[in-house]
């Protein structure tokens, strides 16, 4: 049985629908993302479970327990906000023990639990610092420990790591992802970035204007998305516009492609992505010929822009140690036919 | 530009300012500090010798202790509230939508539209023996005698507070402002209730607005003059209004010298402590 638990969850603001029937099964100490461009309803989703919002129509059940009109300060769940939302008048410790004091916990307890939260977020030493005399990154801690130490049920992150920069980002990611395993907290993050949400989530949500795109764990949100906007927004790709013309082929530009199309009829229009790692880049003149247009080393790996009969396409080799492709030279792009996704192009 | 014609140019940009309040701020100040220090003769005017003989009779004589007094306990009372009436005030405009907003800002702002001459003698009329209050009262059946609160204490803090209320009320819609509205989700998420989240979120953080706002009314109530001279009168005196008495009734230039310096030193004294006591309060709490 579900834990969290949305039932047809709609949410209009005037004929605007921001959440179109969305229904989700969210078991207990699971991670979940709901994952989306801005305007795509994740976060008026996560403020319906929050009770900052009232569903249009639609239900939420915590527990087995209807929640949906319970007002936000009796729902005892941990929200982490985008701008942190610190109370700046109150130190470190004072914004974390408030929490415990409204729900009644005497003095002395409330400041040995919310030092142990601050500790575990290694805020030990900054407990009489406030808001403001702290780092971003020391500020985001602060609003998780506020939100961890009442015990919530269910801890919901509203964009939590938009605001820091890109390396104590990813820090914060695996050590978010850490605390959230060992303390088994019911997870819901909304964010628009695919990366946070492929790296920390044990299932994604992805979401476009209201309506849920896909459901999927993140290697297979990542290797098989079942649509163009998914195989787009999670991760970069290359999408090809192309026909089926036989069983087993496809045609782009003319040239034709060996896939697995038992699905599609033949004539039917058709988007096929295809990652840039998953070519495989050399001089052997096997695939396709193409041209380098532009080459980026990133450390890791390199990043090319290539023209070939397929149209521009990105390609991504890693790092071994050697040079790479210069700008105007000629290699060949080989790929597993796995490699390959299908989707019937889009109505619209 | 060269470098040193660069430096030179916040200085020349600021001269005509600066020119401006040295001659009419600075020298009629100074102008002033100097009369207080002449003795007066009521045969021949003011000497020319040099006395502090005019602070001594203000500091020590009870008449102008009473005075001083009135106005500090006054310059409170129209502070205090002016918060009780301002803060709730801009709460509620804080949080309606921008359209009414901007009519109720008109609303707020509208006794600052009108001339403080015009303003008073309106409550004039309305406090007058024969005015709209006793006209209400009789019509309310409270009795045939007239109602009138002018020339009295609380006809002047209500006449100031009207006129000062707008003050608080954008100081404080200011800092209200600058709170960020998901601190007050956060409470609420944490389990406090709405109303604990207004005292001990919202207010909180609208302080530097509370006490700022309180600064400038208790300024401008202290040494208000219109309206404590036609409401107040000369039954009810106030600082602002002696000194004026003293210039132009008695003609005895440097005591009336010699009050206002006064009002202007406890004024720069109570403001500036006061300010010392928030700074080193919230400075590392708010920018």
């Amino acid at each position: 049985m579900s834990f969290l638990k949305f039932e047809s969850l709609t949410k209009k603001f005037g004929d605007f629908v921001a959440v179109r029937d969305m229904s989700l099964d969210i078991e207990k100490g699971e991670f979940i993302s709901l994952l989306g461009p801005s305007g795509c309803g994740k976060t008026t989703t996560l403020q319906m479970v929050a009770g900052l919002l009232t569903p249009t129509s639609g239900k939420i059940s915590l527990d087995g327990k209807d929640i949906t009109e319970t007002p936000p300060n009796e729902r005892g769940l941990g929200i982490v906000f985008q701008t942190y939302a610190l109370f700046p008048h109150m130190t470190a410790i004072e914004n974390v023990s408030f929490g415990l004091e409204m729900r009644g916990v005497a003095k002395a307890e409330r400041i040995e639990r919310a030092s142990n939260a601050l500790e575990q977020v290694k805020l030990g030493q900054f407990m009489n610092r406030y808001p403001k005399q702290m780092s971003g990154g020391q500020r985001q801690r602060v609003a998780l420990a506020r939100a961890l130490v009442i015990g919530p049920p269910v801890l919901l992150l509203d964009e939590p790591l938009s605001n820091l920069d890109a390396k104590l980002r990813e820090e914060m990611r695996l050590e978010l992802r850490i605390l959230q395993q060992d303390i088994g907290v019911t997870t819901v993050l909304v964010t628009h970035d695919q990366e946070e949400a492929l790296s920390m989530s044990d299932r994604i949500v992805v979401m476009k204007q209201g309506d849920i795109s896909q459901i999927a764990a993140p290697l297979e949100l990542y290797e098989r998305p079942t649509n163009t906007f998914v195989s787009d927004f999670v991760g970069k790709t290359n999408l090809l516009k192309g026909e089926v013309t036989d069983n087993n082929q496809v045609s782009v530009n003319g040239i034709k492609f060996e896939v697995d199309t038992k699905m599609h009829k033949q004539g039917t229009r058709i988007d096929l992505s295809i990652r840039p790692e998953k070519f495989r880049m050399s001089n052997d003149k096997k695939g396709q010929e193409v041209r380098v247009d532009a080459s980026i080393f990133l450390g890791a790996s390199w990043l090319y822009s290539v023209s070939s009969d397929l149209g521009q396409l990105f390609v991504t080799q890693p790092n071994t140690g050697t040079a790479g492709y210069s700008k105007g030279d000629i290699a060949w792009l080989d790929w597993q036919k796995g490699a390959l996704t299908l989707f019937e192009e889009a109505a619209s | 530009m060269s470098t040193s014609q660069v430096k030179k140019v916040p200085y020349l940009l600021t001269t005509p300012g600066v020119l401006f309040f040295a001659l009419l701020l600075g020298a009629p100040m100074v102008m002033t500090f100097l009369l207080s220090l002449h003795s007066y003769d009521f045969n021949t005017g003011i000497q020319t010798d040099w006395t502090i003989a005019n602070y001594i009779e203000v500091l020590g004589d009870p008449y102008f202790q009473k005075i001083f007094a009135r106005t500090f306990g006054l310059s409170l009372l129209v502070t205090v509230i002016c918060i009780l009436i301002g803060v709730p005030e801009a709460y509620v405009l804080s949080r309606l939508s921008s359209k009414w907003r901007s009519i109720f800002l008109l609303i707020v702002l509208g006794p600052l539209l009108i001339s403080v001459v015009v303003r008073t003698l309106g409550w004039a009329l309305f406090f007058g023996g024969n005015g709209v209050l006793t006209m209400i009262s009789q019509a309310l059946g409270f009795g045939d005698e007239p109602v009138s609160l002018m020339f009295t204490f609380t006809g002047m803090t209500i006449a100031l507070v009207h006129v000062l209320v707008p003050f608080m009320v954008i100081s404080v819609w200011a800092s209200l402002q600058k709170i960020d509205p998901q601190s007050e989700d956060a409470g609420l998420s944490l389990g406090a209730s709405k109303m604990t989240v207004l005292r001990r979120i919202t207010l909180p953080q609208a302080m530097p607005g509370i006490l700022s706002g309180s600064i400038i009314v208790f300024a401008l109530t202290a040494s208000a003059f219109a309206t404590p001279a036609i409401i107040g009168g000369r039954r009810l005196k106030v600082v602002a209004t002696a000194a004026y008495d003293e210039y132009l009734s008695t003609l005895n230039w440097p005591l009336g010298a010699a009050i206002a310096v006064i009002l202007l030193l406890a004024n720069i004294l109570i403001i500036v402590s006061y300010n010392k006591v928030i700074e080193r309060r919230f400075a590392n709490i708010f920018e």
